[in-house]
């Protein structure tokens, strides 16, 4: 696993083994804000951003508790930086578009609970990655989030214009929807896996 | 002075059952789908989530309400999250100890029990603000609420998708399972028809009841 | 009337410190709690893990009842895993007079949905693997399954060759799997038709394994055999 080439990482993670499509993380964030393209975006973004952040500083506070022999303390620990790199983000979207702000609302802290972030984190130690390798990982894993969330967006923009049955509004026809892209994707598996 | 603010509420028989139907975390609250997703592919992985879920869910939310009154509003968020992430640690040994076929069966996704919007959700909306007795019945009818939402997943796509249920086989050896049910497109439209049939059965519900009283029907 | 209205001992501005003090209160009791819990549970898992282990074992070598762990050192020998060296395991397995059965080696490779562990039988007699049991996987049910209940895909572990070159530091010739129906040499493996990956993945392993731990059992082989210290 060490010797996994870096674009072999970035595959997996963004298409073969999406986040969303494939492993079920971030679902939440997934049905809520992929109502259109341009909110699905920025919160891909903002995702993309907090998986790096966290990936990182995940890396290093693994080595530490590793050092200390303290891995109980890891779960603890991530959640704790993963909150703290929201609260970061959070700041910085509020300072720099307050228009974004206001259209992510609860969905920005909301972050926190995003399990793909803290899946994220436990993955990339579990694969024992080195800091490049998880960093590569995280850029994939946000690269594949906001694509499954784009891909939703468009979807849901444009039955929006359709007319459907109203048991079916809302979740129900979105979850739908993810079921027959997920399948889509499942066309994707053993994309570059055979090598390496 | 607690009691200005946040109106305590009464235990009563409905503190436990709204957590099954009116307020179910998966059905109607649309929260914790992760999991519901993930880990329904047999119907024992199903209930030993939603055990494990409903045990974190119960300490978090007695430990948040016993310690309601100390925990400043700026830092309330950290904290609750510390403690989930606490039972969850514990929860994650636990289940290691017990068995570790279960616990590779699970995977990673007992640590992300710690991500589940529904035990933050509930700590923040409930547990933060009423009494011990009625969080402990309260949370209890949440995770029952959400064990079942689990169930209702795990029964459907393992019978159809492995032609078994709890590991029994039920149909002849020749039964053709329908593979893609235990696959992830297959999780997703299992619950999309759950979420269907929950829509349908609410409104024929307020249809119902609007008929009795006379008001127009609000089908939403 | 007077209401007396209970002021929090936190005003409007919560200060600094006890906003601190609860964080450093809560975290405090996490820690400990978490610490207690994983003391106590240390052994169960323990115990657990070494159970399975030798189910396992005694799954690949059939007539074995006792097992002996050994660690594969830096050097490239074997030491037994009592002398507290540090490397990757493998377990000796040992019939009811002491005479070695078998090795069992464990190796994983990638598969569909993440990596796949077994563990194989080898012989040190045929130079070959003997059997194999799938440890942990995430393959999809029905085919990922196979691996462990198809018959013609189990033939190809009852004499998987895997000798060792001139020099006795790798595998002659590399474990590898390859299309169904195109076996032609004693150290491929026929892949399962429709189940590509997840065979893929268990050459992969089974090479792994073998280019690991084999070179240290040539080697060393009388520590195998040689009798436990007291």
């Amino acid at each position: 696993m060490h010797a996994e080439p870096l674009s072999l990482i970035f595959l997996n993670a963004a298409i073969v083994n999406n986040f969303v499509l494939a492993l079920f993380l971030g679902i939440c964030p997934f049905l809520g804000v992929s109502g259109k393209k341009e909110t699905a975006w920025n919160m891909g973004l903002a995702t993309m951003f907090v998986m790096l952040v966290s990936s990182a500083a995940a890396y290093g506070i693994n080595w530490l508790l590793t050092q200390l022999g303290l891995e109980f303390l890891r779960l603890i620990c991530y959640i704790a930086v993963i909150a703290s790199a929201v609260q970061l983000v959070e700041m910085f979207v509020k300072k720099t578009s307050p228009a974004l702000f206001r259209s992510l609302g609860i969905f920005l802290p909301l972050i926190t609970t995003n399990c793909a972030i803290l899946g994220l984190a436990l993955f990339q130690t579990s694969k024992e990655y080195d800091f490049v390798q998880s960093l590569v990982y995280a850029l994939g894993a946000g690269v594949g989030f906001t694509l499954a969330l784009m891909l939703m967006a468009g979807l849901r923009e444009k039955l929006s214009l359709a007319r459907v049955p109203s048991v079916s509004q809302g979740a129900a026809l979105s979850l739908m929807l993810a079921g027959l892209l997920s399948l889509a994707f499942m066309g994707f598996a053993g994309l570059g896996g055979g090598h390496g | 002075m607690p009691e200005l603010l946040n109106p305590q509420e009464k235990l009563t028989p409905d503190t436990f059952l709204r957590g099954l139907w009116e307020e179910n975390p998966v059905f109607v609250m649309l929260l914790g789908m992760c999991p519901v997703l993930a880990v329904t592919s047999t119907t024992l992985n199903a209930i030993a989530m939603g055990l494990a879920t409903t045990f974190v869910l119960v300490c978090s939310s007695l430990l948040v309400s016993l310690l309601r009154d100390w925990i400043p509003k700026q830092v309330r968020i950290a904290s609750y999250i510390v403690i989930i992430a606490t039972f969850v640690t514990i929860v994650d040994y636990a289940i290691q100890a017990i068995s570790l076929e279960l616990y590779a069966a699970l995977g990673a996704f007992i640590q992300l029990i710690v991500a589940n919007c529904v035990i933050l959700g509930r700590a923040e909306a409930y547990a933060s603000k009423q009494r011990l007795h009625t969080t402990l019945v309260n949370s209890l009818g949440m995770g029952a609420g959400f064990t079942l939402a689990l169930l209702a997943l795990g029964t459907v796509r393992e019978v159809l998708g492995n032609g078994t249920l709890l590991g029994v086989h039920l149909f002849s050896p020749d039964f053709q399972p329908w593979i893609v049910m235990i696959l992830p497109p297959g999780g997703f439209f299992v619950l999309g028809v759950w979420l269907l049939l929950f829509n349908w059965l609410r409104q024929s519900k307020v249809r119902r009841a609007a008929q009795f009283s006379g008001a127009p029907a609000d089908a939403r | 009337m007077t209401t007396e209205v209970q002021i929090q001992p936190q005003a409007a501005t919560t200060p600094a410190w006890a906003m601190l003090r609860t964080l450093g209160g809560i975290a405090l009791l996490s820690g400990l709690l978490v610490a207690l819990v994983y003391q106590f549970t240390l052994p169960i898992i323990a115990e657990n893990q070494r159970v399975l282990t030798e189910k396992a074992v005694f799954r690949v070598l059939p007539g074995a009842v006792g097992k002996r762990d050994f660690v594969i050192t830096p050097e490239g020998g074997l030491a037994p895993a009592e002398t507290g060296a540090s490397g990757d395991l493998i377990y000796g397995a040992y019939d009811a007079d002491g005479r070695l059965l078998g090795l069992a080696i464990t190796g994983s490779g990638p598969g569909y949905a993440g990596p796949v562990k077994v563990m194989f039988a080898y012989d040190p007699g045929c130079d070959c693997i003997t059997g194999s049991k799938v440890l942990q996987s995430n393959e999809t049910p029905g085919f990922g399954d196979k691996l462990d209940f198809d018959p013609d895909f189990l033939k190809n572990f009852e004499a998987l060759d895997a000798r060792l070159d001139a020099a006795g530091t790798a595998l002659a010739n590399a474990i590898v799997t390859v299309k169904h129906g195109t076996k032609s040499e004693p150290w491929q493996i026929d892949a399962i038709t429709g189940a590509t990956i997840s065979s893929k993945a268990m050459g992969r392993a089974a090479n792994s394994a073998a280019q690991r731990a084999v070179p240290a059992i040539e080697r060393d082989l009388a520590v195998l055999t040689s009798p436990p210290s007291p």
